[in-house]
């Protein structure tokens, strides 16, 4: 029950978008129709938002690994992205209440993105199989072109769920497409420093285009949430991660990856930092747009009845 | 056909009658509630007014719920156009809770009873209410309003007419003390709630999603 001896009192107090955090400053727009604060969704947790991240990372890496991958690092590549896909779908056993009926998921591929997921992951994970023990281009591509389908699917189904309004902006697809190839780039070099391999251009080039498609989404995605009334109580988490996650996780590792590029020729220490930043970064952004940021929106009611005083 | 409803906000008095017929029907847990009464508070002292608007599934034509549902659990039945859930199929998800605009299902977690267990009170649960609800089958499954279901299959064989008939139409229209609530055939041109819709300008949640809801508002004649 809100306190009604003063409306300005009744909205401070439901004002704090951040449980036990500091006071956000945020309007009326982001309570309720009740006058309630919204409530952050707490149904999918960090279990959720390791599907997403080891999905992401994992298919990212399958896609890059086919595209600018030296043969020598590919099986690694290929190994790593299947297993953080793997463990992203663990992380979903573990989430769903009867892991044991999880073949159910497979009944609905006409509607739900969540069935198309599932059903695009045995193709990707025998094809990518395929590919790190025969090296062979056909199940690379193939391998890679399944992996660009789930991670698709990843961003649908983060996209339908029209309860979330951070979630359900359309602006999230390209955000969730981007940032899984910047992880996947990112480990994939990664793998190629960590294996003694020259790092091959056309990887350090991808990853830093990816950085910037992913710079692009990010801001296009919260200028399309800031147009959402009922997104604030969303913009406020994500606007205090803006700061850390713009320097840290694009300014930084685009400028180490030029000064890699151009004035530390056969130094791998730029590339090893920006793809650190790159990759945990996507995570970070996707574990607080899953868990932190997920707000309900609250009801749109017209035409309320007027009531007469002490009515 | 296609069960709907509606609520005269200038009827409604927020006495959760409504939330606890219902809870009462279907013996749901504590912390579950298929009908809640969200209330809002207008005004500063000493001119407050609280409006209560009861809120609950909309059992929409277009469900989001339907749409995101991997396994069929949730479903629209052809007959009536209402959502269901068979928590037999259900693998527990939540993807269905994540997309419903209007926040009408609960997640069921655990299972716990109003009362101690040594008082000697058989559990609601235990029960099941009126509509014999087997809450052991849907624990970490979502839970939701039915349009009281049992009522409405029970219709079919007793010859009774939801929404006319009491014994076939759902508890919280039944119990309303305000007549408030009206339920009926949303295609039945002639029905009540379809002219009440005409004649009073009845209005949907959140129209801008697409959902299509059946249940409508009334609201205030001035």
């Amino acid at each position: 029950m809100t306190n009604a001896s003063s409306n300005k009192a009744s909205y401070d107090w439901a004002a704090s978008a951040d449980e036990g955090g500091e006071e956000i400053e945020i309007g009326r727009e982001e309570l309720d129709w009740s006058g309630k604060k919204v409530n952050r969704q707490t149904g999918w947790d960090a279990r959720a938002a390791g599907n997403f991240i080891g999905g992401g990372s994992g298919t990212g890496l399958l896609i890059c690994a086919a595209l600018a991958v030296p043969a020598a690092s590919y099986l690694y590549s290929v190994v790593l992205g299947l297993v953080l896909a793997g463990l992203g779908l663990i992380c979903v056993l573990a989430e769903i209440g009867h892991p044991l009926r999880f073949l159910n998921v497979l009944r609905r591929g006409n509607t739900s993105w969540m069935t198309r997921e599932a059903l695009i992951a045995p193709f990707m994970f025998g094809a990518g199989a395929v590919a790190a023990y025969t090296g062979g281009v056909p199940f690379s591509t193939a391998a890679a072109v399944f992996a660009a389908a789930y991670l698709y699917c990843q961003a649908r189904m983060l996209q339908a769920s029209k309860g979330i309004p951070a979630w359900r902006n359309k602006a999230s697809i390209p955000l969730l497409l981007s940032t899984g190839l910047v992880e996947g780039s990112s480990l994939a070099t990664l793998v190629c420093l960590g294996g003694g391999i020259s790092l091959p251009q056309e990887l350090i080039w991808l990853l830093l285009a990816t950085l910037l498609v992913r710079r692009i989404s990010w801001m296009y995605y919260l200028k399309m949430l800031a147009g959402e009334n009922s997104a604030k109580a969303a913009l406020s988490v994500l606007h205090r991660l803006r700061g850390p996650y713009e320097n840290f996780g694009q300014t930084l590792p685009e400028l180490l990856l030029l000064i890699g590029i151009f004035f530390t020729s056969g130094q791998s220490w730029p590339f090893v930092i920006a793809s650190l930043a790159g990759v945990t970064s996507g995570w970070i952004m996707k574990y607080t747009l899953v868990t932190r940021a997920a707000f309900s929106q609250g009801l749109d009611m017209t035409a309320l009845p007027k009531r007469r005083q002490g009515s | 056909m296609r069960w709907g409803m509606v609520i005269d906000l200038q009827r409604c008095i927020g006495c959760y009658a409504c939330a606890m017929a219902c809870k009462a029907e279907n013996a749901t847990p504590p912390a579950i509630y298929f009908r809640r009464v969200l209330t809002r508070e207008e005004g500063s002292y000493p001119t407050v007014r609280r409006i209560p608007v009861p809120v609950g599934c909309n059992h929409c034509e277009k469900p989001p719920c339907v749409e995101v549902c991997p396994s069929g659990a949730s479903y629209q039945a052809i007959e009536n156009g209402t959502v269901q859930i068979d928590e037999s199929v259900c693998i527990g998800c939540q993807y269905c809770i994540m997309a419903c605009p209007y926040k009408a299902r609960s997640a069921l977690k655990q299972l716990d009873a109003y009362l101690p267990e040594d008082v000697g009170f058989t559990t609601p649960q235990e029960m099941g209410g009126e509509a014999r609800t087997d809450w052991n089958a849907k624990l970490n499954t979502p839970v939701k309003c039915t349009f009281c279901n049992h009522r409405l299959e029970k219709a079919k064989t007793t010859g009774k007419t939801p929404g006319i008939d009491r014994e076939a139409t759902p508890a919280c229209v039944v119990t309303c003390p305000a007549k408030a609530m009206f339920f009926g055939d949303l295609d039945d041109p002639n029905s009540e709630i379809r002219r009440l819709i005409a004649t009073r300008n009845g209005f949907t949640l959140l129209p801008g999603e697409g959902t299509n809801p059946s249940l409508y508002y009334l609201p205030a004649r001035f």
